[in-house]
Formats: C-alpha cells, structure tokens, sequence
C-alpha cells in the first residue's frame, strides 16, 4: 500500500515538475499517467507494484469530484447571467462530442 | 450548533456520508439520474446554501478528498496498461477520433454560445469545455476567457455526461466498448473516465486514455480555432 503510494506520488510529482519547467498548461497528473504508463510498458515499473492504491483510487474516482463540484455554487450568478446561450451550448456540445467521438471510433473499426 | 458544522471534520464527514448513502441507493436502483455524484453535489449545496456556510468553509474540510485527484489520474495509468494490447489494435480509430471531436467540440460549444448572444469572454470560457479542468482553466487564460466560469462549465459538463452520457450512447447505437469508453472521456474527462470505470476496465482505461488525448489536442487547436471564427 506504501509502496504504491509512494510510486504513483514519485510520478505524480515528476509530471508537475515537467509541467512547471516547460510551462505547459497539461496538468502535472496527466504528464504522469503518460508517464507511469510508459514505465509500465517497458517494465521499469511493475503494474503489481503500484495496484493497491490504484485499485482503491479508482475505485472511488468518483467520490473525489464532489468537493470541487460543489464548488459550481459559487459560479451561479455569472451562469445565471448569460444562462441560454451557456446552457444550450453546454447540453448541444456535449452530446455532439459523446456522439462523434463514439461512432468514429466504432465504424472505423468495422470497416 | 454552527461552530461545529463548519469544523473540517465535519465537512468531510458529510460528503462521504452522503456519497455513501446515495451509493447504497444507486446500487440498487441503478437509474441514470441517480447518479451518486450528482445527487452528492446537489444535496451539498442545498446544504451549504440553507446554514450559509460558504463554500470556502466547506471546502476546508473537503479538499483532502480532492487532494487524492493527481494520484488518482496517474493511477490511470495501470488499467491503460492492462488494456494496452486492445488499444494498440485500433491506434489509428482513436486518434483519427480525438482530432475530429476536439475540433467539433470546440467549434459547437463556442459557436452555439456566441449565435446566441454570449459576450466573446464567455465564448471563450466555454470553449474548452469538454477537457479535465487544469487543462481548460489553462486554455480559458490563453484566450482571455474567465478560468473560474471555465472551471464550472467543466465540472457540470463532466456530471451531464457521467449522468446521461452511458443512456445516449446506447440510443445511438454505440455499444462497442471501446467506442463507448472513449466517447465518455472525450466528452466528460475525469467524472466520464470515473462512470466509464463502472462499466469495465476496457472502458475506462480507454476513458482515461481519451481524457490525455483530448486535452491536449483541444489545447493545441482552441487558441486558432478561436482567432479564425470568433
């Protein structure tokens, strides 16, 4: 549990550090998935190694939005003020991305 | 009364009593709309708003659950790897896939939002929309939206398609798990990648994968989509 605490922080921490030295707006975290994936897949690192908080983390992904997106009610005046352009763009793109990313995927790969 | 609903061990108390509670009542009854972290979020704030606690207070006590985001998302990494022999098979679907809906994205939440009256630093903010938020905050600066907006947009787009994204995608047909997984987080980043993880590793590994890809190709294609249309 320790040992994989201490790798997935060890990339986590690598990541912001690549992050903030060439000042790129991809977050520290997703430098290290990319990171630790590659490490995986070359066997630097072993998957058994860092799955014990991995399985718990993911486990419970979800559980860790909540505090920011309570967060949204401190945005409600500024939503409220522009509300029908924001809303409708919000409902229409995001099913247009769901739909476009799915079925590309799924016809290229029947063809 | 007041003094110790504001203490941290009580804010953190409550949010994952309640995500438990409505745990326990989405397994069993697994209906989209009661999703245990939209309900979660809309019982906080009802919370909050009704003790005028502001979410500053509040969120004292509740970052510590957040703080466990970064490990979260490099934890990633370890389905990816599992599930890196299927995704390998169909590299080209998933990039051609990720080039397309960045730029469509982009193009509808910006363009719905600016035919309908938003000021253009409201366009801006809604632009990067669809991409896990550290991300979209960054873009949002870059093209002089308002990062906070941004970052509310995000978090909401990320509920509608955890809540209703799994039922659209089943209504249009798109059932192949690895279409479906990538769909949800393209369009949904994390709060997707954390609903398409209920569904299996493939779709959520998958959906980890399509969070990486989609920020940073809407980061790249934002800032001159935005200069040639709007």
């Amino acid at each position: 549990m320790i040992e994989s605490l201490f790798f997935l922080f060890c990339f986590l921490i690598l990541g912001e550090f690549i992050s903030t030295l060439l000042t790129l707006p991809i977050p520290g975290s997703v430098i290290g998935m990319v990171l630790l994936t590659v490490a995986l897949e070359f066997n630097i690192v072993k998957a058994e190694t860092v799955k014990p908080s991995s399985k718990i983390l993911l486990n419970n992904l979800s559980l860790l939005f909540i505090p920011p997106g309570v967060g949204l009610m401190v945005y409600f005046n500024i939503i409220n003020e522009y509300f029908l352009p924001i809303v409708i763009s919000y409902f229409v793109s995001t099913f247009a991305v769901l739909y476009i990313s799915g079925i590309i995927v799924q016809r290229l790969d029947r063809s | 009364m007041k003094s110790l609903l504001t203490q941290p061990i009580f804010s953190f108390f409550v949010t994952i009593g309640l995500f438990y509670f409505f745990k326990i009542i989405y397994t069993k009854y697994p209906f989209a709309l009661l999703n245990p972290v939209m309900l979660s979020v809309i019982t906080l704030i009802l919370y909050l708003k009704s003790f005028q606690i502001p979410y500053e207070e509040y969120f004292e006590g509740a970052k510590v659950i957040s703080f466990f985001l970064g490990p979260a998302v490099v934890a990633l990494a370890v389905p990816l790897h599992e599930q890196m022999v299927e995704i390998k098979k169909r590299k080209s679907p998933l990039l051609i896939s990720v080039g397309v809906a960045s730029i469509i994205g982009v193009l509808a939440a910006a363009g719905i939002a600016h035919a309908l009256g938003a000021s253009s630093e409201v366009v801006a903010s809604i632009a990067p929309k669809s991409v896990t938020a550290p991300i979209a905050m960054g873009i949002a600066q870059k093209i002089n939206g308002i990062p906070s907006l941004t970052t509310a947009i995000v978090i909401a787009t990320g509920i509608l398609g955890a809540v209703l994204g799994p039922g659209f995608l089943r209504l249009c047909g798109i059932k192949d798990p690895l279409a479906f997984g990538f769909a949800m987080g393209s369009a949904s980043h994390g709060i997707g990648t954390a609903r398409a993880l209920e569904e299996g590793e493939l779709q959520g590994s998958v959906a980890g994968l399509a969070m990486a890809l989609n920020g940073v190709a809407t980061a790249t294609v934002t800032p001159f989509l935005i200069k040639l249309f709007f």
